[in-house]
């Protein structure tokens, strides 16, 4: 790693080293990379979807954009059916949020808002909006940043989070959200993630050959708008043409404070946390995110997506699909409209292969399989990988668990996958919590190395479901009782005050009476004495 | 021997004080049994266990005048976190209390109702909103599914009906239950 190397600044870095955090210093001072524990080598298998270059899939006939992206909420349609509406027109919003919004991916008219197969592992139908491009292909009126060196950071971040755009890594977390938490909490060092471990998937290395440029103009972008000091792009050893790109991009942009890192390529070290130990040799603390150790981590993709937004005003509507696998007849890296239906793209890619057998949306390892080719493209669809017959291992009946420790070895989170597989299938939850769930990456690799064939990520991920339901459950309960506790506090308090009004009355009523007898008996007094006087 | 039995009497004195103080100094509040049963139930504050209250059931249950098996919307789970923390064994549900259903909430037919605020009174957690002679309606996120409100409803407007999830909160299956589905 090339970051402290004398007549890079070293004098300069030295300096500044002593007043930086220890992860600043880890970075600075390690001229090394580090491990992270478990993970498994893979085969690529990358190779035969980088041999043509990325190519624009045509616009279909029409376009479903599902208003479900991510986890969490479907966004809200803005539009109405039959409206015209231009390329990059928000079409989708979240009114709770004001991040992640959804845009036109052309212009047309909005045919329909149904219900329609999306891309969601629950293989349920969700919201699409159905546009019917008119072929133009027309922007709406784009309003770029001028000059975003010399532009308000603040100004930046608004750009950003109105532009929809989300971390096309594969988490979709809204970009907007992370770069004003970055903000907030102050950073010192972007993480360009290029390291796309899983097999077969090839968008981010075709993007780094093809537009290193606008990688480094977005690291730049995101360095002003959060405030970073230095930026690290880590790409793998094995992606031979890449370093060179990135090398000369960074050289041409004249920036000195971006650095391009090579990482040995160990599944799953493209993993957020996996990769900043990598880089640092320090842990986001369990349940904790990257800025806690002063780092913001963003995929490549994510970076040209901010360039665009800033420099010419265009929010996020298309990304990079590598079609894959030995199961269709071409495979390639295809830029894709969001909303375009899997099927154009697996025809792009010279439609299936007599063997298909099995549609995945993702890699390998993390992705899930998918029902029909009908379902659109999503800003979370990084890879549709078709695999035939020979590829799916029979994994073969399920056994018990013989607790060889294999999965415990592989585990990138170091967690003790056989007995999270043992608390949840006693739906031990407190046990499951405390034994870590919920920092499992869902890497697969546990399930890989398994020899009693356990779908463990299955359990997993039932499992961090569960967890989840059983918080809301909790949030609720909490709030009934507290509900409960003040309606009673107030009942108790009705009591009171009725009982001290009726005492006081009772009281007043008493001393009315009293000073009645009172000057009865004065008058009665003065009565006596006239009578006596007299 | 003098010596001995003065030097032990010393130190016990000493250590007797240093513990007496540290006892104090570093007293750990423990949360009382009751915050931590009451911790458990559901907080539904549906009644059906016979008291008026998820808290006075909690206290119930920790002067052992309640045993632990009469809360249906806590079910089988509920008991079992209870057994677990009251180091009992578990039982199952008392049928006299209900059955465990899945949760629910109460929906007001707006159109039939005619503002009497019975059922304002009625909500443990003042879930209902409304006032004399005007509609009211149920605050769904804070309905508990109690069923309290149904009985005195004059107009018979309220309906329970079955929670739904919240859009987008969608869970994994069992992959048990799915393998054999």
């Amino acid at each position: 790693m090339e970051l402290a190397q004398p007549g890079r600044g070293g004098q300069r870095l030295m300096t500044v080293l002593q007043r930086k955090n220890p992860t600043e210093r880890a970075l600075l001072a390690g001229n090394r990379l580090y491990d992270f524990h478990g993970g498994l080598r893979l085969r690529h298998n990358k190779k035969i979807s980088c041999e043509t270059p990325v190519e624009r899939a045509p616009l279909p006939p029409r376009l479903f954009v599902p208003m479900l992206q991510h986890s969490g909420r479907e966004a809200e349609p803005t539009v109405r059916e039959g409206q015209q509406v231009m390329k990059g027109e928000q079409i989708g919003c979240f009114s709770h949020l004001g991040s992640g919004c959804i845009h036109a991916p052309t212009s047309g008219t909005v045919s329909a808002i149904v219900k329609h197969p999306i891309s969601h592992p629950s293989g349920q139908d969700g919201l699409c909006v159905v546009i019917r491009p008119d072929g133009l292909d027309q922007w709406k009126q784009l309003d770029p940043v001028g000059d975003w060196q010399s532009a308000d950071p603040e100004d930046l971040r608004r750009r950003i989070r109105s532009s929809g755009i989300v971390g096309l890594g594969g988490a979709v977390f809204p970009t907007g959200f992370k770069v004003e938490d970055a903000n907030r909490r102050g950073i010192h060092t972007l993480i360009l993630n290029g390291s796309e471990c899983e097999p077969y998937i090839s968008c981010d290395e075709m993007l780094m050959r093809e537009q290193p440029d606008s990688i480094v103009l977005g690291a730049q972008i995101l360095q002003r708008a959060v405030g970073a000091r230095r930026t690290i792009i880590a790409i793998e050893d094995q992606m031979g043409a890449v370093n060179q790109a990135l090398e000369d991009a960074v050289a041409r942009s004249a920036a000195e404070d971006i650095d391009v890192v090579k990482v040995t390529t160990i599944y799953p070290e493209g993993g957020e946390k996996q990769l900043i130990q990598v880089l640092t040799g320090l842990e986001v603390p369990s349940g904790g995110r990257p800025t806690d150790l002063g780092l913001l981590c963003q995929n490549v993709a994510t970076a040209t997506a901010v360039a665009r937004a800033v420099t010419e005003g265009k929010p996020l509507v298309e990304r990079i699909v590598t079609v894959t696998g030995n199961g269709v007849h071409r495979p390639r890296n295809l830029l894709a409209a969001i909303g375009t239906p899997i099927s154009d793209l697996v025809a792009r890619a010279g439609g299936y292969t007599p063997g298909a057998a099995r549609l995945v949306l993702g890699g390998p390892m993390m992705g899930f399989p998918l029902a029909t080719d009908a379902n659109p493209v999503t800003k979370a669809a990084n890879c549709v990988l078709v695999l035939t017959r020979d590829d799916i291992r029979d994994p073969g009946p399920e056994m018990p668990c013989i607790r060889c420790g294999e999965c415990a070895r592989v585990c990138p989170a170091q967690l003790l996958p056989q007995e999270l597989n043992r608390t949840i299938r006693a739906e031990a939850w407190e046990e499951t919590r405390d034994g870590g769930l919920r920092d499992c990456i869902e890497c697969g690799c546990c399930d890989f190395v398994c020899p009693s064939h356990i779908p463990l990520v299955e359990w997993f991920r039932f499992g961090k479901s569960r967890l989840r339901d059983l918080d809301a459950e909790k949030r609720r309960s909490d709030l009934a009782r507290e509900r409960f506790e003040a309606r009673s506090a107030r009942l108790e308090r009705i009591k009171r005050e009725r009982k001290d009004r009726i005492a006081a009355k009772k009281r007043a009523l008493r001393d009315e009476r009293d000073r009645r007898d009172r000057i009865a008996a004065a008058v009665e007094r003065v009565r006596k004495r006239r009578e006596g006087t007299e | 021997m003098v010596e001995a039995v003065l030097s032990i009497t010393i130190l016990g004195i000493l250590f007797g004080l240093g513990l007496g103080w540290a006892a104090r100094r570093f007293r750990v509040e423990s949360d009382p049994v009751v915050d931590q049963i009451d911790a458990i139930l559901p907080q539904t504050q549906c009644g059906q266990c016979n008291y008026p209250g998820c808290r006075p059931y909690a206290e119930a249950i920790a002067s052992g005048e309640a045993p632990i098996n009469q809360c249906p919307p806590g079910g089988d789970a509920g008991i079992r976190s209870l057994a677990d923390l009251l180091g009992i064994e578990p039982m199952s549900l008392n049928p006299e209390n209900g059955e465990q259903a899945s949760p629910t909430v109460a929906v007001i037919d707006e159109q039939a109702c005619i503002g009497c605020t019975l059922c304002i009174q009625a909500c443990p957690v003042d879930a209902i909103v409304g006032a004399p002679k005007l509609m009211h309606t149920v605050i769904e996120e804070e309905c508990t599914g109690c069923d309290l409100c149904l009985p005195p409803c004059p107009v018979d407007c309220i309906a329970m009906v079955k929670r739904k999830p919240q859009a987008g909160e969608w869970s994994w299956p069992n992959p048990a239950a799915a393998g054999n589905a």
